[in-house]
């Protein structure tokens, strides 16, 4: 949409959260959805750009990644130290990240830098310098992470899993890449990434602060007016988490194994998403309460941490879960993991567990509101998601009319227990590969 | 992580305004019930949501002898039940009412929060108060949660070598028998016996009113909050907390040195060098908030002296910085850190490390350094106050500690009057402490 001047639209004001949510289009064209929010002299943003490091080229995996921690070492005239300088100085918050799915920014300020934090943001978005120092220092400790990562159970089960779910799609490779791909990563590579996927078509932002539309439409227009209007990164294959059933044990020797488990879910927009949101919420999302937490912990003592939750890509989408237990005490954990998966794909569920479920999704939603940067957070997910600007007040009635039939409908859908693929890592007694 | 467990590590103050000849950093206001409880009520609006927080002022330094890991045990057992709220329901009826909850452990202080709808503030209040003198244990229940404590070691300590060489060397850098030098969550023998009966004890002996802070943060009004704390707390009347033991007291020698551990499953070797500083409690204002800046100057991130030598121009490390906690009810420490590039050994990194310190001591700052670095610490005080969370923490921290609500309120001017020879003071100072000890994180089969 273009538009001589500012347009605001004001659309949604979110009684429960006493935030309005205002939509601003600058003189040229960037859309940014605003909270207002005068109390502190200091303001949040958080962007998003489509494509994460799925699309990282073959033997090059840690691409986005890399390009994420050394857009703020040197951009335009400024080098490493001189920009990061600059940052520190002034307190101006600016982290870049790579998912697997998206690439994001995070971006606070005091009021009185918003200029300079400004061109220091666009500079890093249009002109990094990439220069050989930072990039060989950063690849440097990214690579010393992920051999550290190779003898810590949580990474080595979580990298054993999308393997197993994913196989050879893009999906089962680490964000991070590995020491040999990132090797393989030249300059060239990071400008590329730059000028192809740093673009205005799919870019998403959330402001919250002490900042008038006015004044943001102004900024808007500084700061990412100038970005290419590329077409939209392809998307990638679509791919369903091939489950099987397999127990996979990758041995260490470690006194408690790290237990991890999956298998397909549903996407964020499929019509049963808030429907799996209570049924996870009562199976292993629900942290004090759920039924894998009184059964493995409360009532056992098997873990101290067990959970599930679901996980939606773009061109997938899993339900996870995860526990840690003392070796000798393994099968009898994952006995229970895969009896609750059967008791409530089977349909055993209360009325009173989905009451509980949906008053605790509705009642802490506001709880994310407690700060401008989480806020932000919220408003560029709502546009990700293609969520319409009034989302905050329709999610609670979403939620409301979901009904146990629903669950039960959804639980059968999503829950096949003898499909859950299962990876442990450590010295589990009893507990044999299944591959 | 739910139940979780706090390290020694500080909660660091971050603070204020600049620009004002009387800064303020959260602007508490505080009174105290009749029974001994302190209340401190931190107002923001943003959001029709309160955080409720009650701190004991006791923590694993508080624990008998042969019973650690009491603590932290007892702060899992306190969501079992009372008489009144039996079975969990304190959970359960929270998350009914979308409310999200935690509790955690240090050596100083037990935390307990729940975040939850600013209209559901009495119920929350209703259900803490009862659990301060009420808790009913079950055997069956210590027993279980006792597993899931000793999982929960497995977790942090066991199954990671980085976490056993801390608990290891902190037996060197603290006297025998200083609670510094052992584990928040226990010795795992000792854990392992830890019982019902020596719950309870650790229970009565410290929860009790005039051994407790409440903190209420959030979308609430005081005049409301004060009538509720009446009407729940101030109502609670039990014998008083045992009185706490002094932890800055002691003269003994320390075994100090080095402390190493190779294991097959470390891949990047670090190395460390912790020096016994003093803390609000025994150091003098001036002295605590000079070390605070020279942490800073140091090894505040990726544009301080160690990162730029260590990492950027001499190519030795991957990284390396500092960090001191000024808010430990016994002495603090300064510690210095660095991971090492391939093929580089520990004491030249070592090395590097005290030529920096001595860099600094000789050439002193360069023109407008300590300016900056004020002015970026005295920056963090509005960003702290965008959280609504970072007020409760810092003020109930420090309180649970001992400090006062002053040491957090006064800290941009105590900054603002720091000069260089203060810094360089407190430089000389952590070169000539000799309580201090080394380690080294290496990979199994490493050359020393």
């Amino acid at each position: 949409m273009r538009a001589l001047g500012f347009i605001i639209v004001v659309l949604a004001s979110f009684s429960a959260n006493a935030v309005t949510v205002e939509r601003v289009i600058s003189p040229q064209g960037v859309e940014a959805w605003l909270v207002q929010d005068h109390a502190n002299p200091l303001l949040s943003m958080q962007f998003s750009f489509a494509g994460g490091s799925e699309l990282d080229p073959v033997g090059k995996g840690g691409l986005a990644h890399l390009a994420a921690t050394t857009m703020d070492e040197g951009a335009g005239g400024l080098d490493s130290q001189a920009f990061q300088s600059r940052l520190a100085d002034q307190s101006i918050q600016l982290h870049f990240s790579a998912g697997r799915d998206g690439f994001s920014g995070t971006f606070k300020t005091l009021k009185k830098h918003e200029d300079e934090a400004f061109d220091l943001l666009r500079l890093a978005l249009t002109e990094p310098r990439f220069d050989d120092e930072p990039v060989a220092r950063l690849k440097s400790q990214i690579q010393s992470g992920l051999k550290s990562d190779l003898e810590k159970p949580n990474a080595v089960a979580s990298t054993a899993l999308f393997k197993s779910l994913f196989g050879d799609h893009a999906y089962a490779r680490r964000s991070k890449g590995t020491v040999e791909s990132l090797d393989a990563i030249q300059r060239a590579d990071l400008l590329n990434f730059v000028k192809t996927r740093i673009a205005r078509r799919d870019l998403k932002i959330g402001v919250v602060g002490d900042i008038t539309p006015k004044r943001l439409g102004e900024l808007l227009d500084r700061t990412f007016a100038g970005l290419p209007l590329n077409p939209s990164p392809a998307k990638i294959t679509e791919v369903e988490a091939n489950a099987k059933g397999r127990v996979i044990v990758v041995e260490k020797d470690v006194v408690q194994s790290t237990i991890m488990f999956g298998h397909g879910g549903l996407k964020r927009d499929d019509p049963d998403f808030y429907i799996a949101l209570v049924m996870n919420h009562i199976l292993g999302g629900g942290s004090f309460t759920s039924r894998l937490y009184a059964e493995i912990r409360e009532k056992r003592g098997l873990a101290y941490s067990v959970g599930t939750s679901l996980y939606p890509l773009k061109s997938s989408s899993l339900l996870v879960g995860s526990a840690g237990t003392e070796n000798a005490r393994v099968s009898e954990t994952l006995d229970i993991v895969r009896a609750e998966w059967k008791r409530l794909q089977n349909g055993d569920v209360s009325q009173q567990e989905i009451d509980d479920a949906k008053t605790y999704l509705t009642g802490s939603f506001p709880l994310r509101f407690t700060s401008t940067s989480s806020i932000a957070g919220v408003l560029v997910a709502m546009q990700v998601n293609n969520l319409s600007m009034d989302y905050l007040d329709r999610r609670s009635g979403y939620i409301g009319k979901i009904t146990l039939k629903d669950v039960r409908r959804v639980a059968k859908r999503l829950l096949h227990a003898d499909q859950l693929d299962i990876v442990v890592v450590g010295k589990p007694q009893g507990v044999v590969s299944n591959p | 992580m739910k139940r979780a467990l706090l390290t020694l590590a500080a909660i660091s103050l971050f603070a204020v305004l600049p620009n004002r000849s009387h800064a303020e950093v959260f602007n508490p206001e505080t009174y105290t019930l009749k029974n001994g409880m302190q209340v401190v009520v931190l107002p923001n609006h943003r959001a029709p949501v309160v955080l409720h927080m009650v701190w004991y002022r006791a923590g694993s330094a508080d624990e008998p002898v042969g019973k650690s890991g009491i603590a932290h045990l007892l702060e899992h057992l306190m969501f079992k039940g009372t008489t009144k709220n039996p079975d969990g329901i304190f959970s359960r009826k929270l998350a009914q009412h979308g409310g999200q909850e935690n509790a955690f452990t240090s050596h100083d202080y037990t935390g307990y929060h729940q975040t939850v709808a600013a209209d559901r503030l009495e119920m929350v209040m209703a259900l803490e108060s009862d659990r301060m003198t009420n808790l009913v244990l079950d055997p069956a229940d210590v027993k279980t949660e006792r597993d899931v404590v000793l999982e929960e070691r497995n977790q942090r300590i066991e199954n990671n070598p980085s976490a056993r060489l801390r608990e290891q060397a902190n037996q060197t850098l603290y006297p025998k028998d200083h609670p510094y030098g052992r584990p928040v969550i226990g010795w795992r023998n000792e854990l392992a016996s830890l019982t019902r009966e020596d719950a309870l004890a650790f229970y009565k002996a410290n929860y009790a009113p005039d051994n407790a802070i409440l903190i209420v943060a959030g979308d609430v009004q005081l005049g409301e909050v004060k009538r509720l704390a009446e009407k729940y707390y101030g109502v609670i009347d039990v014998a008083p907390a045992t009185p706490r033991r002094n932890l800055v007291a002691s003269t003994a020698a320390i075994t100090g040195g080095e402390t190493v551990l190779k294991d097959a499953r470390v891949s990047q070797s670090v190395w460390s060098q912790s020096i016994i500083q003093p803390s609000l409690t025994n150091g003098d204002p001036v002295r605590v908030t000079a070390l605070e800046v020279l942490s800073e100057i140091l090894g505040g991130g990726s544009t301080a002296r160690l990162y730029r030598a260590l990492v950027i121009d001499q190519k030795l490390a991957l990284n390396s910085g500092t960090y001191y906690d000024s808010g430990a009810r016994g002495e603090g420490r300064f510690v210095f850190y660095a991971s090492p590039r391939p093929g580089v050994d520990l004491d030249t990194l070592a090395n590097a490390v005290e030529a920096e310190k001595q860099r600094l001591l000789t050439d002193g700052f360069k023109d407008g350094e300590l300016n900056r670095l004020k002015t970026r610490m005295l920056s963090g005080a509005i960003f702290a106050r965008d959280e609504m969370k970072a007020g409760a923490m810092t003020l109930g921290a420090n309180l649970a500690a001992g400090h006062s609500i002053a040491d957090v309120e006064d800290w941009p001017e105590r900054l603002q009057a720091v000069t260089e020879q203060d810094v360089l003071d407190a430089l000389k100072a952590v070169i000539s402490e000799p309580r201090q000890i080394t380690t080294k994180l290496m990979p199994k089969g490493a050359a020393q």
